[in-house]
């Protein structure tokens, strides 16, 4: 009797080691995690006080400032980051809200020809493009093509030790290689997005006039009188949110890369996947909020 | 004056210093070998603020290493030169922007002068010429010199030397050593170097310490070291697998 209910005990114990502790392992994982790419957001918002705002604002404004904004070497790495991670997103952003728009357009038709409805096609790409599928669509991208490489590429310092060394020649790596990415990840997916909404409208267009006959002024004004500004803007931020998120979890896990080679592999999957996750769950909690702030 | 004073670092629960004190003098080239992975570049690192110890005290001129922050940690790594195992440098910028990079970010000086100083620390470490070359159009050898005229270029009083002579033919290893000589001699710059290259370590040191299972020692000047009775220590200074000491 005795030795059974010692064996019971025992059982219970192990359970609880078995199970319980790490489920607390990894929550407390979880919470660490969080905390520190929350950590890296906040010190990448005060970085960005520290950067020479009214100059770039003035170089930008005025033509004689034209040739010392040009020469400037934040300006340039801002510049060149633009094109590495927005202008050089173009061609894949297009195919996939292109393709997207059309197989939209060719899905609700199956549907809407039943009850002899097509004509309300280029409402509900429009209106699925511009409130859903171009922030979503393009965020994903980006973050599998932009983040992964941001990771790779300060993962790589990290272990070359180059992020030491930076920080050794009095550099501070949140202001040197966060913030440049944040700013152009927060400039450039709402303008991808807005590029995708357009591309993913075209799409369906293609679809409703050359496939399924809608007259095209008939299919263009349909278009237009269901889009509101609201559908677009509450898209645009949401874009803005995932930017924060691309920017924050690529560079966070770039930070924390830890055994070289094999480490920046590992981080990198890490990095797009935690960015994938995270962008769907931000786009499920900002689309109810919309929903019910902005019915 | 650099003074360790017993300080104790931990990663994951293993500790890897574990109460650690050494001095090291104005102007000396102090030496610290010990076996791969026992924390030689860990307490290297220590010294210039990159990683702050669990427990214990890093002084620098009589600053306390993990009281600084912002301005005042700045100014004091301006201070200091480190050069790094793997020289660590930023493989998006030309060799000349690499050398120049503190100066750009922390003095006034001109383009003009910078390009001067640059070819001066690059003509330093016996380099010209390659100012507009990539770091990955570098061999290894002449990266860590490019690291070193990187260290140099702020005028450190302090340099830290990573596995100075790793990785880096026979001939290089000793350029790379009587570079350090030069820069102890000529510039009166305080150096640490962490090494296990025993060959290198006498020639560069004024003394020697030896860090093992966490703690120094063993800590003399290069006579005292290569004369030692300390088992282990001899052991490895000569390269001796198994001393009968540590036999039995």
């Amino acid at each position: 009797m005795n030795t059974d209910s010692g064996s019971e005990a025992e059982a219970r114990e192990s359970l609880g080691q078995r199970i319980v502790q790490p489920l607390g392992e990894r929550a407390l994982a979880l919470f660490a995690y969080l905390g520190g790419a929350s950590l890296l957001l906040g010190q990448t918002l005060a970085s960005l006080a520290g950067l020479p705002w009214g100059k770039w604002a003035a170089g930008i404004l005025l033509p004689w400032r034209w040739k010392a904004l040009h020469r400037d070497r934040k300006w340039q790495l801002l510049l060149e980051q633009m094109e590495k991670i927005g202008v050089a997103s173009l061609p894949l952003v297009f195919l996939t809200s292109l393709f997207t728009g059309m197989v939209l357009a060719l899905q609700t038709a199956y549907q809407l020809q039943k009850i002899s409805a097509t004509l309300y096609i280029g409402a509900l790409v429009a209106l699925s493009m511009t409130r859903e599928l171009g922030p979503v669509l393009t965020a994903l991208v980006v973050a599998g093509r932009v983040g992964a490489a941001i990771t790779a590429e300060v993962g790589t310092m990290r272990v070359t030790e180059q992020i030491d060394a930076l920080e050794c020649l009095g550099g501070d790596p949140v202001r040197y290689l966060v913030a440049p990415r944040f700013i152009v990840l927060l400039i450039m997916l709402p303008i991808l997005t807005l590029y995708a909404d357009v591309m993913g409208m075209l799409g369906g267009y293609v679809i409703g006039v050359y496939k399924l006959g809608i007259g095209s002024n008939l299919y263009l004004g349909n278009t237009w009188d269901a889009l509101r500004l609201k559908d677009i803007f509450t898209g645009l931020f949401k874009a803005g949110v995932f930017g924060t998120i691309i920017a924050t979890i690529s560079c966070y896990e770039g930070f924390e890369t830890t055994g070289g080679a094999e480490g920046v592999g590992r981080s990198t999957t890490l990095s797009v996947v935690t960015a994938f996750i995270l962008i769907i769950a931000a786009d499920c909690f900002f689309t109810a909020l919309f929903y019910f702030v902005f019915p | 004056m650099i003074e360790i004073i017993n300080v104790y670092k931990s990663f994951r629960n293993r500790p890897v210093l574990d109460g650690v004190s050494l001095t090291i003098r104005d102007g000396e080239t102090m030496v610290i070998i010990g076996r791969s992975g026992v924390g030689k570049s860990v307490l290297l690192k220590h010294i210039v603020g990159l990683i702050y110890p669990d427990r214990g005290q890093v002084i620098v001129d009589g600053q306390e290493v993990s009281n600084l922050h912002g301005k005042d940690m700045i100014s004091f790594r301006l201070k200091i030169g480190m050069l790094f195992q793997g020289a660590a440098l930023f493989d998006s910028m030309t060799v000349g922007e690499n050398v120049a990079f503190a100066l750009h970010e922390h003095t006034h000086m001109l383009d003009q002068e910078i390009k001067v100083r640059v070819e001066e620390c690059l003509g330093l470490v016996g380099l010209s010429e390659i100012e507009r070359m990539k770091p990955s159009e570098l061999s290894g050898g002449m990266k860590k010199r490019v690291g070193l005229a990187r260290a140099l270029a702020i005028k450190p009083r302090v340099i830290l030397y990573d596995e100075p002579t790793t990785g880096v033919d026979p001939l290089m290893a000793g350029t790379i050593n009587r570079l350090i000589v030069q820069l102890h001699d000529k510039l009166k710059v305080t150096g640490v170097a962490v090494t296990h290259d025993m060959s290198s370590a006498y020639k560069i040191a004024d003394r020697i310490a030896m860090l093992h299972e966490g703690k120094i020692i063993e800590v003399g000047t290069t006579q005292e070291i290569k004369n030692t009775s300390n088992p282990i220590v001899r052991q490895f200074i000569l390269g001796i697998l198994e001393e009968p000491e540590l036999k039995r």
